[in-house]
């Protein structure tokens, strides 16, 4: 028995370890970013126009932009048809052969590389549909992409509604819609903006599809229409990491991984700390 | 009453409609599923009425733009994804699965709601800054511990590649875990086992299917990881012989060539070919994961 309890405690032990190591990864990669990056950080780098000629001179205002306009592209295109099948599979949706393949297609497109969903925008929207390389090409493409996320986390917000509101809302005469309207939605509103959010913010990050649908490491201007190209951060840095020939390129790449990782993380923390204050609101 | 019918009707109406728009809605899914298929399908199968398939699969040698003699292999990029994906593998699946025990049996729920969103954090992190790291910090680091020339190769494509995989294994393992009916724990503690005994006698094997799949899934996000292993896996097309050596795995070569290539050329539906065995590689991993998940949730519901 003791010897039992020694080996519960050491395999725990282990266990812990392992937790804390998973832990570690994440505050590395912020502290490291932070420390290396926050030297090039200042007023002129963030609202200035790149400098195509001598990094240090210009700043990644049209990145930061172009990222920004990726992202409000993205939750235009995907949020409304994120939500509304959610609402259909959740509410009206009966266990048909339609509904089920209508879920598989859901979980594997969740699964597809990014590079592909890359190939499969400049092929339909790039060429197919003539977009060009431009915001509206790359919105679209993050947009499938992001899809599969906002249903599954909509979804999720859906279930967590109790039965009893909706039977409630039945059983004084309300139609289907109306029950919807008044009783289900307002309580799962917030649950899936911001899973909804969540989704848009990791679209935001990607690279590969955006390489192929509509980002440019320089222009001189900001995108003034949906049928412009762009800058964007996470294209921005990946060529100023791998591509770029200035000795400053690293503290620069270092630069704009901060100010990606800062968007990315912000939103996060904020869906995060709107989820717990509701948690605590709820008393059902 | 005539007029309260017609009301009613109306009403009536408005609601399929609605009922009509949100299924509507819903095909969206399913149509970007089969068109993403249909478009790799349709340029990528023009490869082959110029290159045989069999020279495209097991070809080794994969020189799309050699003056004299272009070569159509993609072996040694599968060989490259498939390393990076075994390597990566080998990293998550013993630290996700510790840890999804860790926070799903032995964490006190105080730490475990703390722990678990900073761990799904992770996989928020851009996969471009982990390749950043992965180029800067890490790859010295390899290069310095193996006494290398250079630290860009299969090993550090799959340490990146292994933390990002790390949150999809553990967030799913820890659900299937604290899924499984407490009566277990309990019938188990009666009859005298200790905690570790109980985990390791009747709670990982009833969740193993789960714990299968959630690695199944961290599988295929190695499989289409594009990013970090186009930064630091050293992108050499060579048949790789170890961990040691420089790779290019299917999804980088893709993201390397896209840009050069002349839209409707050869090159360009032969990548688009790579696009179409990476994409079926994926739906089958996908598909069996989610099969496992689905058999394991009907049986515990969760």
């Amino acid at each position: 028995m003791v010897n039992e309890t020694v080996r519960q405690n050491m395999y725990f032990t282990l266990f812990r370890i392992a937790t804390f190591f998973s832990v570690l990864i994440l505050l590395f990669v912020m502290l490291y970013v932070l420390k290396e990056g926050i030297g090039v950080i200042n007023i002129k780098f963030l609202t200035s126009m790149w400098s195509h000629r001598d990094i240090t001179q210009g700043g990644i205002l049209p990145a930061i932009v172009g990222t920004l306009f990726l992202g409000i592209g993205v939750a235009i295109i995907s949020i409304p048809i994120g939500i509304s099948t959610a609402i259909y599979l959740n509410e009206y949706a009966k266990d048909t052969f339609f509904t089920r393949m209508i879920k598989l297609a859901i979980r594997n497109l969740a699964g597809v590389p990014s590079v592909v969903y890359g190939l499969f925008g400049l092929a339909v929207f790039v060429m197919f549909l003539n977009l060009g390389t431009s915001l509206i090409a790359a919105s679209l493409t993050l947009g499938c992409m992001t899809l599969p996320w906002i249903i599954t986390t909509s979804e999720e917000a859906l279930k967590s509604v109790p039965l009893s509101f909706r039977e409630g809302s039945y059983a004084l005469g309300s139609t289907k819609w109306q029950t919807i309207k008044k009783n289900v939605l307002p309580h799962s509103m917030s649950g899936m903006l911001t899973g909804s959010i969540l989704g848009v913010s990791r679209a935001m990050g990607e690279t590969a599809p955006i390489i192929m649908v509509g980002a440019t490491f320089f222009m001189a201007y900001l995108p003034t229409s949906v049928f412009d190209k762009f800058m964007a951060l996470p294209y921005h840095l990946f060529i100023l990491a791998t591509q770029h020939s200035s000795p400053y390129s690293r503290e620069y790449a270092l630069g704009t991984a901060l100010v990606l990782i800062v968007m990315v993380f912000l939103l996060n923390l904020g869906v995060f700390i709107i989820r717990y204050r509701l948690r605590r609101k709820k008393d059902w | 009453m005539m007029t309260y019918l017609q009301k009613f009707n109306h009403r009536n109406l408005k609601e399929r409609l609605i009922k009509l728009f949100f299924s509507g809605t819903s095909i969206t899914a399913l149509v970007i599923l089969i068109s993403i298929f249909a478009f790799l399908f349709i340029t990528g199968i023009q490869t082959f009425s110029e290159i045989s398939i069999i020279d495209f699969i097991f070809g080794a040698n994969w020189n799309p733009t050699a003056y004299a003699e272009p070569a159509w292999g993609i072996l040694a990029l599968v060989v490259g994804t498939l390393m990076i994906t075994i390597g990566s593998l080998v990293i998550a699946i013993p630290l996700g699965i510790a840890s999804a025990i860790y926070l799903a049996e032995i964490a006190n729920p105080k730490v475990r709601e703390i722990l678990k969103p900073i761990i799904e954090m992770i996989a928020s992190i851009p996969s471009v800054v982990l390749g950043l790291i992965g180029i800067l910090f890490l790859s010295p680091l390899i290069a310095k511990i193996f006494g290398l020339s250079n630290g860009l190769n299969a090993l550090t494509a799959s340490i990146v590649v292994g933390i990002m995989v790390l949150p999809t294994i553990i967030s799913i393992s820890e659900d299937v875990l604290t899924s499984l009916p407490n009566e277990f724990r309990e019938a188990s503690l009666a009859l005298g086992s200790t905690k570790w005994q109980t985990i390791r006698m009747t709670l990982l094997p009833a969740a193993m299917p789960g714990i299968m799949a959630a690695v199944m899934l961290g599988l295929g996000r190695a499989v289409g990881e594009t990013m970090a292993v186009l930064m630091v896996a050293g992108n050499a097309r060579a048949m790789p012989f170890s961990f040691f050596d420089p790779v290019r795995p299917m999804t980088a070569n893709i993201a390397i060539e896209i840009k050069e290539v002349v839209k409707g050329s050869l090159h360009y539906n032969a990548l688009f070919a790579i696009g179409l065995v990476l994409f079926i590689m994926t739906f089958i991993v996908n598909f069996l994961s989610d099969l496992i998940i689905e058999r394991q949730a009907r049986k515990y519901k969760w």
